[in-house]
């Protein structure tokens, strides 16, 4: 069969520094953290349970926060730290 | 309308950790790497300043008593001033090691309005343990900003720094309006809620 789409398969992106792996692995360690709490106290979870909660409580969650602020940290800071990260070691080389 | 205490303590503590996040990305990455993009410099002064601006509203609209507003106030100017003798120092516009000393202060400083403003003792409830812990955790942290003005390049005390900011906001998220702390919950401090 054959198709005019093409699918692009991005390489798995595999850090070369022991500095950007670590750095790579701080967002989604929060995340995880968030995860993890909500599944110790899934009570915090409003969203859960939301019939009859004011809109504070859907609003600020402290599992969904804790998710969020790692998520914010992966994708604003660290992604563009670890390619100039990278973009160093290579010039280094 | 007005949201609970304890939920502007959780929202305060996300912006906190994503702040020792990016102390800690800091530390890690070195400061050559840290200032290529000119933005990542302004980066953690610029929240220090701008919860500063937000403490304002707290003081707004959480005041129960005076002792509770001086706090607040105070706090508000501390972190503000921290932030804004930082960016100073990023931009270039202040050029003496001394306003390095903002940031200890203003850490200092709130260290010492989170205990002001407790007026009760450690295991009256759990927001008061928190409040005593807190401030002085922070009275402790500020020791680390105080070392980065003497030695900049310190490993151990950027480390320290961010690894700090992040128990801040974890005691900052497990804090509640009313609840126990240990199993010891004041009578006078009202019926636990969830």
């Amino acid at each position: 069969m054959e198709t005019q789409l093409e699918t692009h398969v991005h390489a798995r992106t595999a850090y070369r520094s022991g500095r950007a792996r670590a750095i790579a692995l701080l967002g989604p360690l929060t995340v995880l953290a968030g995860l993890v709490w909500a599944i110790v106290q899934p009570y915090r979870l409003t969203l859960l349970h939301p019939h009859h909660q004011g809109v504070w409580w859907l609003v600020v969650e402290p599992p969904l926060l804790v998710a969020a602020a790692g998520l914010f940290f992966s994708l604003a800071v660290a992604r563009p730290l670890i390619a100039d990260l990278e973009e160093e070691d290579a010039a280094a080389r | 309308m007005q949201p609970r205490a304890e939920m502007v303590h959780w929202v305060f503590a996300s912006g906190v950790l994503v702040l020792g996040l990016i102390m800690i990305a800091q530390a890690i990455a070195g400061p050559t790497v840290w200032a290529k993009r000119r933005w990542r410099v302004y980066l953690w002064p610029g929240i220090a300043f701008g919860l500063g601006v937000l403490m304002w509203p707290v003081m707004t609209f959480y005041t129960n008593s005076a002792i509770h507003m001086v706090a607040h106030s105070v706090w508000a100017q501390a972190l503000m001033v921290m932030g804004a003798a930082e960016l100073g120092l990023a931009k270039g516009k202040l050029s003496s090691r001394w306003w390095r000393l903002a940031a200890p202060i203003g850490i200092a400083f709130s260290g010492i309005a989170f205990l002001v403003h407790e007026q009760n003792p450690w295991l009256f409830s759990r927001s008061a343990f928190l409040h005593h812990l807190l401030g002085w955790t922070l009275i402790g942290l500020a020791l680390f900003p105080l070392g980065l003005a003497y030695r900049p390049r310190s490993a151990f005390f950027r480390y320290g720094f961010g690894v700090f900011v992040i128990a801040i906001a974890v005691m900052l998220l497990c804090d509640r309006d009313v609840s126990s702390i240990f199993g010891h919950l004041s009578p006078l401090a009202g019926p636990p809620h969830r």
